[in-house]
C-alpha cells in the first residue's frame, strides 16, 4: 500500500453539523477513501489520536474561548494545510450571535464569558490562522468537500 | 490489584459522542471524592439570539443549535410557535414530520450504534480498524445511515438543517418518483438492523442504578404527540412539563442540569423503551420479540439496544406511510391574527434521539419573539450521567487507572448523549 493522506477532522464552537456532514459524506465515499485517507486525528470516530504530521486538517467551527484559540494555533503548527469548513469557520456566523448583542444582553451573559474564559468576539478561523482553502455553506456542500479532498489526494500524490 | 489510594483521573475530550465534554475524578484514601462531569461546549446563546425575531424565521435559526439532531430543534419549534399562533397542520403536513423523525432516529441511532458505541463492544478504538469478516460491518453501518438520510432528505431538502419545513407546512411534497428509491432502501437495510440487535443483545455489558425514567408516551409510538409519562406513575401534559422540572445549576459545566420532581432521571431510548415498547409497529414487534422481551430494563447499555429497535421501528412506521403514498403540494396553513394586548405563548414536548426535547416561546402582538426557553435531552441526563459515574468509580476502585476511564468513557458513550444541544440555558445565578 502507498502513502496515506493524514487527515484531521477538528470541531470547534458550532454544532456539529459540518462534521455530521462528514460523516453522512462517507456513507458513500468511504470504500474509496478507505485505502487513500488515514483519519489521523478524528474525535467523532476514534479515542487514540494523533495530532503529529497531518497533511489535511478540516477544522470546523468559530473561535470562542481561549481554549479554542490555543488549540486551533496548535492544528495549524502540526498541519500542512488547513482548511475551513462551514460558515461558522470561515465568518463566524451562525455561532457568532452574541457579537451582535444589545448592551443589555451583553450584561446578561457576562457572568458566562468570565466563568469560561470566552473571548471578547466570536471569531472566525483566519482571524488567528493562515487558512489554505474553504468550504463554504451551513452545513458544508458535499460535493466542494469532495472535491477539495480529492484535490489533495493528487496534491499529495496520494493515488 | 489493591483499592486505588489516592488517584486523580482526567477525561479531557470524551471521543466518539456529539459536543464536547470532559470528566475529573478524584480519589481520596480509597474514597471516591469527586467525580465532575464537564460540558465544555461553549454557550451560543440561542435563546437570547432569537428575541426579537420574526416569529417565522426562528425554526430555521434554532435548527443550528444542533447539526445531528437538527430535525429535532426543528419540529419541536414549530410546534410551539404554530401553537403559539393557533396554526393546525394538514394531516399530510403530520405524516411528513413523523417521516422525519423516522429519518432521525434511522440515522442518528445508526450513527451512535455503529461509529460511537460498536467499537466498544469489538475491542476496536474505531470502526475504520474493522478487519475481515468485521468489516462488513463497516459498510451495513453506512448503508444504514444512508437510507434514514434519504428519508429525510426527501422531505426537508437536506437531512441536517432542511429547508422544505415552515410554519405551517411544507413548501415542497416528494414524488413518487422519489419517494420509490427509498422505499427500496429502508426495505435493502431492514435485515442488517435485526443482525445489529443480535450484537447488541449478545453484548455483555452491565451497569445497573435505579432511577427516574421520563418519556412521552402514545398508542403509535409517536415521537411528536402524547403524554408525558414516568416511571413512578405520574401523568403530565406538555404544557405543565416546565412546572415539574428544577433546573440545576452547574457551575463547572457550560450545561445547566435538571431534576424532575426534586430527582435525578433519565430521558432517551430506554425510557421510551421501557415506558411505550407496546406501541412499536406491529412489524417491529413481531420480529423483534427477543429484543424487545429484555424491557423494561434498568440497565443503562440497554439504551443500546432499544436505539436498535427504534431504527426497526423507524423503518416500519415509514415503510407504512410511503408504500401506495400519493402527496400533494399544499399551501401553508396561516397564522391567526395574534392578540393586540398579550403575548401568545407555545409549548412543545417533542421525544429527540436523545430524549424529550421541551420549547417555550412567547410571541409579541407585532409577531416578534419576546421569550424562549429550551431544555435539551442531554441537559437533562447531565445529573443521571454524574451520578452513574459516581458509582461506576465506587464499583471499580480495584481497577487500573487506565480501565477506571475506559468504563467511564463506555458508560458515557451508552448514553449517546450531545453536548453541542446541552449547553443552552436562560440564566445563570452564580454563587
Ligand atoms: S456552519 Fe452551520 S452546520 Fe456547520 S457547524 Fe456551523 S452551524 Fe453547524
Amino acid at each position: 500500500m502507498g502513502k496515506k493522506l493524514r487527515v484531521g477532522i477538528f470541531s470547534f464552537t458550532g454544532d456539529e453539523g459540518c462534521v455530521i456532514t462528514f460523516v453522512e459524506i462517507l456513507n458513500y465515499k468511504i470504500r474509496d477513501w478507505a485505502d487513500k485517507v488515514d483519519f489521523v486525528h478524528a474525535r467523532v470516530l476514534r479515542n487514540k489520536n494523533d495530532m503529529a504530521d497531518i497533511d489535511v486538517s478540516f477544522v470546523e467551527g468559530a473561535i470562542a474561548s481561549d481554549k479554542d484559540r490555543r488549540k486551533l494555533l496548535e492544528i495549524r503548527e502540526n498541519s500542512k494545510k488547513v482548511v475551513a469548513i462551514g460558515t461558522c469557520a470561515i465568518s463566524g456566523a451562525p455561532s457568532n450571535h452574541r457579537n451582535f448583542f444589545d448592551e443589555a444582553t451583553r450584561e446578561e451573559i457576562r457572568p458566562i464569558l468570565q466563568q469560561f474564559q470566552h473571548l471578547e468576539k466570536v471569531q472566525p478561523l483566519n482571524a488567528f490562522v493562515r487558512v489554505d482553502a474553504v468550504v463554504p455553506g451551513c452545513p458544508i456542500i458535499e460535493p466542494t468537500f469532495v472535491k477539495v479532498m480529492e484535490n489533495y489526494l493528487k496534491e499529495f500524490g496520494v493515488t | 490489584m489493591s483499592h486505588q489510594q489516592d488517584l486523580d483521573i482526567t477525561i479531557d475530550q470524551i471521543s466518539k459522542i456529539e459536543g464536547h465534554a470532559e470528566i475529573d475524578v478524584k480519589i481520596r484514601s480509597g474514597e471516591v471524592q469527586e467525580v465532575k462531569l464537564k460540558v465544555n461546549e461553549n454557550k451560543r446563546f440561542y435563546e437570547q439570539a432569537v428575541r426579537g425575531r420574526p416569529f417565522h424565521t426562528v425554526p430555521q435559526l434554532v435548527s443550528r443549535i444542533c447539526g445531528t439532531c437538527s430535525v429535532a430543534h426543528l419540529n419541536c419549534s414549530l410546534e410551539a410557535v404554530e401553537k403559539a399562533v393557533d396554526i393546525t397542520i394538514s394531516d399530510q403536513s403530520r405524516l411528513f414530520r413523523q417521516l422525519t423523525m423516522d429519518g432521525l432516529m434511522i440515522r442518528d441511532h445508526a450513527m451512535h450504534l455503529y461509529l460511537f458505541s460498536l467499537p466498544d463492544v469489538l475491542g476496536k478504538d474505531s470502526v475504520l480498524d474493522l478487519e475481515g469478516p468485521e468489516k462488513e460491518l463497516l459498510h451495513q453501518a453506512f448503508h444504514v445511515k444512508s437510507a434514514g438520510n434519504a428519508l429525510s432528505k426527501m422531505i426537508l431538502g437536506r437531512a441536517i438543517h432542511g429547508i422544505y419545513s415552515q410554519v405551517g407546512g411544507y413548501s415542497v411534497a416528494p414524488t413518487t418518483e422519489q419517494i420509490q428509491p427509498v422505499i427500496k432502501e429502508l426495505r435493502d437495510v431492514r435485515p442488517y438492523v435485526l443482525d445489529l440487535l443480535q450484537i447488541y443483545l449478545d453484548c455483555p455489558f452491565d451497569f445497573r442504578r435505579t432511577t427516574h425514567n421520563v418519556a412521552l408516551v402514545s398508542d403509535q409510538y409517536d415521537y411528536l404527540d402524547g403524554m408525558i409519562h414516568s416511571s413512578r406513575g405520574l401523568c403530565v401534559h406538555e404544557e405543565h412539563y416546565g412546572e415539574h422540572l428544577t433546573r440545576v445549576v452547574i457551575p463547572y459545566s457550560q450545561s445547566a442540569g435538571y431534576e424532575f420532581e426534586g430527582m435525578d432521571y433519565m430521558v432517551g431510548a430506554l425510557p421510551r423503551m421501557n415506558l411505550n415498547r407496546a406501541a412499536l409497529h406491529p412489524h417491529t414487534i413481531r420480529d423483534a420479540k427477543k429484543f424487545i422481551s429484555v424491557f423494561p430494563s434498568n440497565n443503562i447499555f440497554h439504551n443500546n439496544l432499544a436505539q436498535g429497535i427504534e431504527i426497526l421501528h423507524g423503518i416500519d412506521h415509514a415503510l407504512d406511510i410511503l408504500e401506495g403514498a400519493d402527496f400533494k403540494k399544499e399551501a401553508a396553513v396561516q397564522p391567526a391574527p395574534l392578540p393586540k394586548n398579550t403575548d401568545s405563548t407555545g409549548v412543545a414536548v417533542i421525544e429527540a434521539p436523545r430524549g424529550n426535547l421541551y420549547y417555550m416561546v412567547s410571541i409579541k402582538p407585532d409577531g416578534s419573539i419576546q421569550y424562549a426557553n429550551i431544555v435539551t435531552p442531554s441537559a437533562q441526563n447531565q445529573i443521571n450521567m454524574e451520578d452513574d459515574l459516581k458509582l461506576l468509580v465506587t464499583e471499580h476502585l480495584d481497577k487500573s487507572k487506565e480501565k477506571i476511564t475506559f468504563e467511564m468513557e463506555k458508560l458515557i458513550r451508552a448514553y449517546d448523549p450531545c453536548f453541542s444541544c446541552a449547553s443552552h440555558f436562560l440564566k445563570v445565578n452564580w454563587t
